[in-house]
């Protein structure tokens, strides 16, 4: 098997070298290594810029730098009136990769969107435990198992999704990489050769990019796919250097070594800027970073102690010292760039004086707390230590001591959800698919509770709106509701809000076409790039 | 000969057993578990968890893991990693390779600059050259090796940029893995150019690497010739007449040499742990980086499974230097 | 009679050892930089100018005083949240000196103990012993530490206790050779024939004459556990931010690398400074306790 598989690797490493010498080249220094390549078993951004982002596609995609959505390899799809059936009209013509360990015999319809789906929500699928400890992670994280009552065949280019209950974000789910469409005539070829695992290690989709080759923690290599149903690529090879460490990524992108880098350090910022061969491109990012109390918790069961509380924590200095700028404060539950966004809310000013009294008013002396900062650095909040340090600094300042907590991450995402919980929390989101539902209920609803709700806080106002906004599909309707929602947390403040965070993407001037994706995600399709 | 290796070599066994028990509990030991991991912020449910702890064994009493463990690694099953699923024995075979590749360069760094100069130091001792070797000697053994790459790295790679920054060879090259050592895949490949690329990106982590084997086998040779140098044997050689190198090369090296090498045996662990530091500063895609990524994962399946291969790989080295010895000095066989 | 003796001969004892020592100046100036550290350890909140965690907001990031931009107050610079580096690494030193302490007086105990039981008894408990000490010496020590302090949770007091205990086999064969070798030697008969008990013969009588090699190993392993200490905190798993232990400060600095050198720069200087010092010194000891190096 492994000598097989060398075999293949070195044949179409042989065959990618014949054409080296004159193709374009676009080398990305990528943070780490991918868990895999069946995106549909993973929820790392890291997984998905080097699996669905380049191998596969999706019956929708979100528009390149949005979160819309636009028509993928469905070229089209209707809505019943009751929001229970969805029909998807499949593009014809749609070719699967051809690669030296597969070569398809037929072009892309409805077996192969039930097979991509069905394994991850049927029990009982052959390939629902095709590698040990297939968990379909975001399938369950959307409650597709649930949700999908069946997928039907109606004809070879036609497929029909019947859902058990109404749910508004389900066109946008199925924009998400864990909803690639994959090869069935592949995973058959497979299961008849006995190297079912195969599929996580040798992608093959209708994506923009062939996969090639991959050379574990060291690089991964992609070709041009000629076949791709919205024409080849500009660029030929498409090549993933792996870097963890931020500042060697920063002087590999300096050194010329790769063109495009993610997740620059901070404080390295200013100096790529300055780089003439560089452009630096920047976007608020999907997500926020909290502080979530325990509002079912004397004293922070008073919405007038949390807000008093957040009055004197100076969010500016953390953005400063943490981010060296390079955030924005956070009044809301979602960022600004998401629809639904309530920019008439005011936030609770920094007031150190003004929050003493209003602790004094709640008739709260000499409070200790506790506040959680996270072990690990997360795009929302990248040093939470750090952050909570200052917190500490800024709370003591009005007579409130706090001892800063912390456990190792699978502890600390356990513990923190617990309903008997003591202390403050933060912890942080992005944005799976664009949508508000997937903030405001997913993160505060009531069923949350002990769960993602961290702050354990159940408020029926609240709740009521965000979940008639689940059941509407017009998405005037839906923002209104997710508007008013904003305004009751605000008021009610189970968190404090700390910031979204800007997200850097230092390119050379030689890359063109490139675009920022406010998902966090990477893809490379329309990138060019000059001798 | 035979008697005494294959006694080594019984000795090993039990010593191998114990390592895999210490392998399979600490892992068990670990608070916070690889299933709450995988799904990030995301909470997962009681049963969901539960049911993905049963898919993956973890809920078998721990006698039962062991044993079955054992058994699977018997047979060259080292299990599947919690976060790649990949087989944990094939990512050490193809991660490997880069270790030791480094390792070996940096050892043979050590050896070609820390023999002769201990030799030197021995012969000239008390002169200012056996004083200022002495005290480089002391600094490479004393440094922080993980700053010490840090600074190589933003003086040669950052400020001069003479040399790349991370990785094993320049991306223009591309060619099919054959032994895993860069050096000589890129000369196999018969790509221009190749090895020398291979070369400038190996230079960095090897010195890093080399820095404190070559301190230590420099202060190893130089108090072995010492001694040696301190026999009457030598002390006679030298009345007759010979002159003092030849007197070096013919008798007193050879005998100096026995300690060193059981020390440049030792070195391995060292390099090891080294090696842990040095990839993880140079992203040198090898088992170092991988078991401190694996630790920080919590991937059960990978720490145990790196443990027992690189602990397996120190016992054979010490078991390989053990013989050598016996070879050289009978006196030790029993 | 014995007292005599006694007065007479400690005094020279110690002077020998001074003159031998003495004639080493490196293990002098070794010696020199080790109490200045000290010093600066005990005397941390006396002498450094600024409190470890004072983070002045305005002030972040500075340069050293001497560079363009600096500020003579802060005579090495800030750190991110504008933390006196010299003042940190002043408190630093308080914990590399309390881990090296911590680590050396654990693992000798402990090393100590099990290798006298060892190399006193023989036979079977000596075979498990080694056997035991085999399997911990088959893993690289620093990999054996991290999974420890993955175990144990990270922290300081656990990275202790996990250098502690991958340092504690060298003791455990050191203490055991050198029982064995005087165990047999007539005035331990002697003694046994006189009818001294087991532990008197293990502690008084056998013990104090295997001391010089331990108390040169004691030297290895202190600095060997401030650098190991170190190589935790900068792989994340030793002292946790804000304590300014030199290694964490170290990881804390990575992502300022090409903006501020300073950052990266001194911390580790500390580190090789007062290693360099204990080595030093180490050296010293050897060439004053071992009689075969003594001469010429």
């Amino acid at each position: 098997m492994k000598k097989i598989s060398l075999l293949l690797a070195a044949t179409a490493l042989a065959s990618v070298m014949a054409t080296s010498a004159w193709s374009k080249t676009l080398v990305y220094c990528s943070e780490g290594s991918p868990e895999g390549f069946d995106p549909s078993l993973y929820t790392a951004g890291t997984t998905f810029d080097a699996s669905s982002r380049t191998a596969y596609s999706r019956l929708v995609e979100f528009k390149h730098g949005s979160t819309e959505i636009e028509p993928g390899v469905a070229e089209s799809w209707t809505i019943s009136p009751d929001g229970l059936e969805y029909t998807f009209k499949l593009r014809a013509g749609v070719k699967f990769q051809t690669t030296d360990y597969f070569t398809p015999t037929r072009e892309l319809n409805a077996d192969d969107v039930i097979f991509s789906f069905e394994r991850q929500i049927k029990a009982d699928h052959p390939w629902h435990k095709y590698v040990e400890g297939a968990s379909w992670e975001y399938a369950a994280g959307m409650g597709f198992p649930e949700l999908i009552k069946s997928i039907e065949k109606v004809d070879d280019l036609t497929v029909k999704f019947v859902l058990n209950k109404p749910e508004a974000p389900f066109i946008a789910n199925l924009g998400m990489d864990f909803a690639s469409i994959m090869s069935k005539e592949y995973a058959d070829k497979l299961t008849a050769e006995g190297k079912v695992a195969q599929l996580n290690q040798m992608p093959l989709g209708t994506g923009p990019f062939t996969f090639v080759a991959y050379q574990p923690d060291a690089v991964i290599r992609y070709k041009a796919n000629p076949d791709y149903y919205k024409g080849k690529e500009k660029i030929d090879d498409l090549v993933f250097a792996i870097t963890t460490d931020a500042a060697v990524r920063a002087q590999k992108l300096k050194a010329g070594e790769c063109h495009v880098m993610p997740y620059p350090n901070a404080a390295d910022v200013a100096e790529l800027k300055a780089d003439p061969n560089l452009t630096v491109m920047e976007e608020e990012g999907l997500n926020v970073a909290y502080l979530a109390y325990n509002t079912q918790m004397a004293p922070f069961d008073k919405p007038e102690v949390r807000k008093a509380l957040n009055m004197a924590v100076n969010k500016q200095a953390i953005i400063d010292a943490v981010f060296q700028g390079a955030a924005s404060i956070a009044k809301n539950p979602i960022p600004p760039t998401m629809w639904s966004y309530n920019d008439a809310i005011e936030d609770d000013k920094y007031d150190p004086d003004a929050a003493k009294k209003a602790l004094e008013a709640a008739g709260v002396k000499d409070l200790k707390m506790k506040i959680w900062a996270m072990p690990v650095s997360r795009p929302y909040m990248l040093n939470a230590r750090r952050a909570a340090e200052l917190m500490q600094a800024d709370l003591a300042k009005v007579g409130v001591e706090v001892e800063i907590v912390t456990h190792e991450w699978a502890e600390y995402l356990k513990l923190s959800s617990d309903v008997k919980r003591d202390g403050a929390v933060m912890l942080g989101w992005t944005g799976d698919n664009g949508d508000p539902d997937n903030f405001l209920d997913t993160l505060l609803g009531c069923e949350a509770v002990g769960g993602n709700n961290r702050a354990q806080w159940c408020n029926e106002e609240f709740n009521k709106l965000v979940k008639a906004a689940k059941q509407t599909s017009d998405q005037a309707e839906r923002a209104k509701f997710y508007q008013d929602a904003q305004v009751i947390f605000k008021r009610e403040a189970p968190w404090n809000t700390i910031d979204h965070s800007l997200v850097f993407l230092p390119v050379s001037k030689k890359v063109s076409g490139f675009v920022q994706d406010p998902l966090g995600i990477h893809r490379f399709d329309g990138a060019d790039i000059a001798e | 000969m035979l008697r005494f290796f294959l006694g080594r070599l019984a000795i090993l066994i039990p010593t191998f057993l114990g390592v895999s028990l210490i392998a399979f509990s600490f892992i068990r030991l670990l608070p916070g578990d690889p299933v709450m991991l995988m799904s990030g912020e995301r909470v997962m449910s009681e049963e969901r968890h539960a049911q993905i702890m049963h898919d993956l064994g973890l809920d078998r009493p721990m006698y039962v893991q062991y044993f079955d463990y054992l058994g699977n690694v018997l047979t060259g099953d080292l299990g599947t990693s919690i976060v790649s699923k990949r087989p944990v024995f094939d990512d050490f075979l193809s991660l490997f390779p880069a270790t030791l590749e480094l390792s070996i360069c940096a050892i043979i760094v050590a050896m070609c600059l820390g023999i002769p100069a201990g030799v030197i130091a021995a012969v000239k001792r008390g002169t200012w050259f056996d004083q200022s070797i002495m005290g480089i000697a002391l600094v490479g053994y004393s440094m922080p090796i993980f700053w010490w790459g840090l600074l190589l790295m933003i003086f040669f790679s950052g400020y001069l940029q003479w040399t790349p920054v991370s990785g094993r060879i320049s991306l223009m090259y591309f060619f099919p893995p054959v032994t895993g050592f860069m050096l000589i895949d890129s000369l196999l490949s018969g790509q221009a150019g190749a090895f020398k690329s291979a070369v400038s990106y190996l230079i960095l982590p090897t010195v890093v690497l080399a820095t404190i084997p070559l301190a230590v086998i420099a202060r190893q040779t130089r108090s072995a010739m010492l001694e040696v140098l301190g026999e009457d044997y030598v002390r006679t050689a030298r009345s007759k007449g010979l002159s003092p190198w030849r007197v070096v090369g013919i008798h007193a090296l050879r005998n100096a040499l026995i300690p060193v090498i059981t020390t440049i045996g030792l070195q391995v662990g060292v390099l090891l742990a080294g090696a842990i530091l040095t990839e993880t500063i140079f992203s040198w895609p090898g088992i170092g980086k991988w078991m401190v990524d694996a630790v920080f994962k919590r991937d059960y399946a990978v720490v145990q499974g790196g443990l027992l291969m690189i602990a397996g790989v120190i016992m054979l080295v010490n078991l390989a230097v053990d013989v050598t010895y016996g070879f050289i000095n009978p006196r030790i066989r029993h | 009679m014995s007292s005599a003796t006694v007065k007479t001969g400690h005094p020279s004892a110690l002077a020998e050892f001074w003159y031998y020592f003495s004639r080493n100046k490196g293990a002098v100036l070794g010696f020199a930089v080790f109490v200045i550290v000290l010093l600066l350890a005990v005397l941390a909140p006396i002498v450094a100018p600024h409190a470890p965690s004072e983070q002045v907001r305005e002030k972040l990031l500075l340069p050293p005083s001497w560079m363009a931009g600096g500020d003579a107050s802060y005579l090495l610079g800030t750190d991110a949240v504008g933390r006196d580096i010299l003042s940190r690494l002043i408190y630093g030193a308080r914990f590399s000196l309390f881990i090296g302490l911590v680590v050396v007086t654990l693992s000798v105990i402990s090393g100590v103990l099990i290798g006298l039981v060892a190399g006193y008894f023989r036979g079977r408990v000596d075979i498990v012993i080694m056997r035991v000490m085999d399997i911990i010496l088959a893993f690289p020590s620093l990999l054996l530490a991290l999974v420890l302090v993955a175990v144990l949770g990270p922290g300081l007091l656990n990275a202790m206790i996990a250098i502690a205990l991958v340092n504690q086999p060298h003791f455990v064969r050191l203490t055991r050779a050198s029982v064995m070798a005087e165990r047999e030697k007539d005035y331990v008969i002697a003694s046994r024939v006189a009818g001294a008990g087991t532990l008197r013969i293990m502690f008084l009588t056998i013990l104090p004459n295997c001391l010089a090699p331990l108390i040169v190993q004691a030297t290895l392993a202190f600095s060997a556990a401030i650098l190991d200490a170190a190589a935790l905190g900068f792989l994340g798993m030793g002292a946790q931010p804000p304590t300014p232990e030199w290694g964490t400060m170290l990881a804390e600095a990575r992502e300022f690398i090409q903006r501020a050198w300073w950052v990266v720069t001194f911390p580790g200087l500390a580190i090789l400074v007062t290693v360099l010092a204990i080595n030093l010194m180490g050296d010293g000891l050897r060439d004053a306790l071992d009689p075969k190096l003594k001469r010429s």
